[in-house]
């Protein structure tokens, strides 16, 4: 479904992707890896049109989309979850899920019953948002936060959800239950995912492919089987082998 | 007709070439950034990584040869630290050198599924016994086969080579349904066969997994009539992985290459050109998946050509014919990859000297035969009888070790061997395949 060629994004002069090629087909859970700095959220953010690429193809269901404006491509079918949540603090949480429908509402049609429909669905997967509809989003713990990110991004009924860190900060009960909400998304709403996580094992656990990027560079790519028990990956990102480094 | 991974040997031309494309970009980066021989090699010809934005950019990158591999002589091509690799295999060099391959754990899973697949479209099952009929230790053909079945959930017998007669009582009584081994040793199995006066109905043998050495349809007619079997072919070299880089489906119209795991090209063995499709040239391997030894536009000095047409079978995976010849002049004898220029140093080196010698190659009944020929010189002529018997032993011996095979060594008269224009013809291939 999504299918990118070869693309090269700066800041100014810094170059941070270097002739990046990735796919990701219809249904599936793939995993970014990589050290801070190696272009991960780069990435996502170049995907989403944030940071436009200089050069290279995205193709999006057969679309071309490295050219379009980042509202045009939510409209195409891919919402980004942002690193560190940034929901609306000041406003509620029915609020903030209500802006994330709005181009939904606004262009696609279907109306408040429709932009309902789709905050119930995401009462369904997170039902303590449903508790706490009323509750200004700033007065929420980080994983009710993180839930309210991603049911804001579902609000758009995205094709594609790109997740930046879903993980960060939360304790690792907290984190397991946005993980299992993670892959629930996929498995049953069909939504494919692109998922760039700290915790490399539990993202590798539950991705069917991943790829690894190294200063700008994809280094590897294979299933997140293979990636598991490969060495490089195993002592960079899964912290095996911290002892004794072998370098010629 | 049964596909072992559909996913892969099945895919859109569109979605393969997406995923060899990010799989390049990303084998490529890695041995600029590992190998100092790729990185060297890059460096003169003022290629970076980046260079490399679609598949047929491919070209820009410098071959890789034989020569490279003995010059980096043992480890020197390896991508990975030696304690990530858990297997190491060699083949003949060029020289007295031989090539080391190394895997890593991941590598041993992949080669076992690509040996799965062609094994899968040969027929077999996890309901099969297997009988490997190739020789076990530093070659890659008898592991790489073996890994293959157990994958499957075959029942494997690993037989390893020669003890005709055993073999045969296993696949008797054991009753083996695959057999797996070069295609001349099948036909020394079924010469054995007919001199025993065992019936081949007798055998339960459905299929017949055959490579290593070059075979004709002649050949495959000869053995599936005395076998009773389905024969098929496959390929592979140590150097790219071992068996698993291509095998024939049920079809038997060439040999599907997994192309999800290496890019092949054709060139002329002369210039180096890349050729257009479908003509016959020299098969270049680009590994798209190897972790420990990756390799960049290997020449495997095999002569063959690819076919893009979709096979009946639904496998969408190109082609290539079987190979029935070499661009260089790399012997095969028994399945064993025997360069002349090996036996030339090792020859010299006991006769301390250049003498005239000529390598005759016969197929005696089924098995292949190498004669070195050598002319007496003055200095083995002034040997007694019994230093003349025992230098010939160890010419023989030394062969031996340098290439692993064995050769009968004789001496002729002086100037006796025919001389073309003053010269003589090095090697004789006298074999009809």
């Amino acid at each position: 479904m999504l299918k990118i060629k070869n693309i090269n994004t700066y800041y100014g002069q810094a170059q941070a992707l270097k002739n990046v090629s990735l796919h990701l087909a219809e249904g599936e859970i793939v995993t970014l890896i990589g050290a801070n700095g190696a272009g991960k959220t780069t990435l996502l953010n170049s995907l989403s049109g944030m940071v436009p690429p200089r050069s290279g193809q995205i193709i999006f269901n057969n679309v071309p989309i490295n050219n379009l404006a980042a509202h045009r491509i939510v409209q195409m079918g891919i919402s980004q979850v942002p690193e560190g949540r940034q929901v609306f603090k000041p406003l509620s949480v029915e609020d903030n899920l209500e802006l994330g429908a709005y181009l939904h509402y606004k262009i696609l049609g279907g109306g408040k019953a429709e932009v309902k429909k789709t905050s119930e669905m995401v009462y369904a997967l997170f039902p303590i948002l449903r508790e706490r509809r009323k509750q200004l989003a700033g007065t929420l713990s980080g994983g009710e936060q993180q839930m309210l990110a991603i049911g804001r991004a579902f609000m758009a009924r995205p094709k594609l959800i790109l997740l930046d860190e879903p993980s960060m900060g939360l304790a690792p009960m907290v984190a397991q239950e946005i993980f299992r909400v993670i892959e629930n998304l996929s498995r049953e709403k069909k939504t494919t995912i692109l998922l760039v996580e700290q915790n490399a094992r539990a993202a590798l656990k539950m991705a069917n492919r991943g790829y690894v990027l190294e200063n700008g560079r994809l280094i590897l790519e294979g299933t997140a089987a293979d990636l598991l028990e490969n060495k490089d990956v195993q002592r960079a990102y899964l912290g095996k082998d911290k002892k004794e480094i072998w370098e010629r | 007709m049964n596909i072992w991974d559909a996913t892969h040997e099945c895919m859109l031309r569109d979605e393969l070439e997406q995923m060899q494309l990010e799989r390049l970009q990303a084998i490529i980066n890695r041995v600029h950034k590992n190998v100092t021989h790729y990185r060297k090699k890059f460096n003169e010809m003022g290629i970076i990584p980046e260079d490399i934005c679609s598949l047929s950019d491919l070209t820009k990158l410098p071959l890789t040869t034989k020569d490279d591999l003995n010059l980096n002589y043992p480890y020197g091509m390896f991508a990975v630290p030696l304690r990530e690799v858990v297997r190491i295999h060699s083949s003949s060099g060029t020289t007295s050198k031989p090539i080391v391959m190394g895997y890593t754990k991941n590598d041993i899973k992949i080669w076992s599924n690509l040996v799965a697949r062609f094994m899968t479209a040969a027929g077999v099952t996890r309901d099969d016994v297997v009988q490997i009929a190739f020789r076990y230790g530093l070659f890659t053909g008898a592991f790489g086969v073996h890994y293959g079945a157990e994958t499957i959930g075959a029942s494997v017998i690993p037989m390893g080579t020669g003890n005709t007669e055993k073999q045969i009582m296993i696949m008797q009584d054991y009753k083996t349904t695959v057999l797996v081994s070069t295609p001349s040793y099948a036909i020394a199995l079924a010469d054995r066969i007919e001199q025993l006066g065992v019936d081949p109905k007798s055998l339960s043998l459905k299929f017949g997994l055959f490579g290593g050495e070059p075979w004709s349809e002649k050949m495959r007619e000869e053995i599936e009539s005395r076998l009773l079997l389905s024969a098929t072919d496959n390929y592979g070299l140590s150097e790219v992985i071992g068996p698993g880089v291509a095998g024939e489906c049920s079809c038997k119209k060439g040999l599907h290459i997994y192309e999800d795991a290496f890019i092949p090209e054709i060139i002329d063995p002369e210039t180096g050109a890349v050729l257009p499709s479908g003509s016959a040239g020299e098969l270049v391997l680009t590994t798209l998946t190897k972790e420990a030894v990756p390799m960049i536009r290997y020449r495997t000095g095999d002569i063959t050509s690819l076919d893009y047409a979709q096979c009946e079978c639904g496998r969408t995976l190109v082609r290539m014919k079987k190979i029935m010849r070499r661009s260089d002049d790399m012997l095969i004898i028994r399945g064993v990859n025997v360069f002349p220029s090996q036996i030339e140093d090792a020859l010299f080196s006991v006769a301390q000297g250049e003498t005239p010698y000529q390598l005759v190659v016969e197929r005696k009944g089924a098995m292949d035969s190498l004669e070195v020929i050598i002319e007496v010189t003055d200095k083995i002529f002034s040997l007694e009888l019994q230093k003349q018997r025992s230098f010939l032993e160890m010419i023989k011996k030394r062969i031996g070790s340098v290439t692993g095979i064995n050769v009968d060594v004789t001496l002729v008269e002086s100037k006796s061997i025919l001389r073309q224009k003053g010269k003589i013809t090095r090697v004789v291939d006298k074999r009809q395949i």
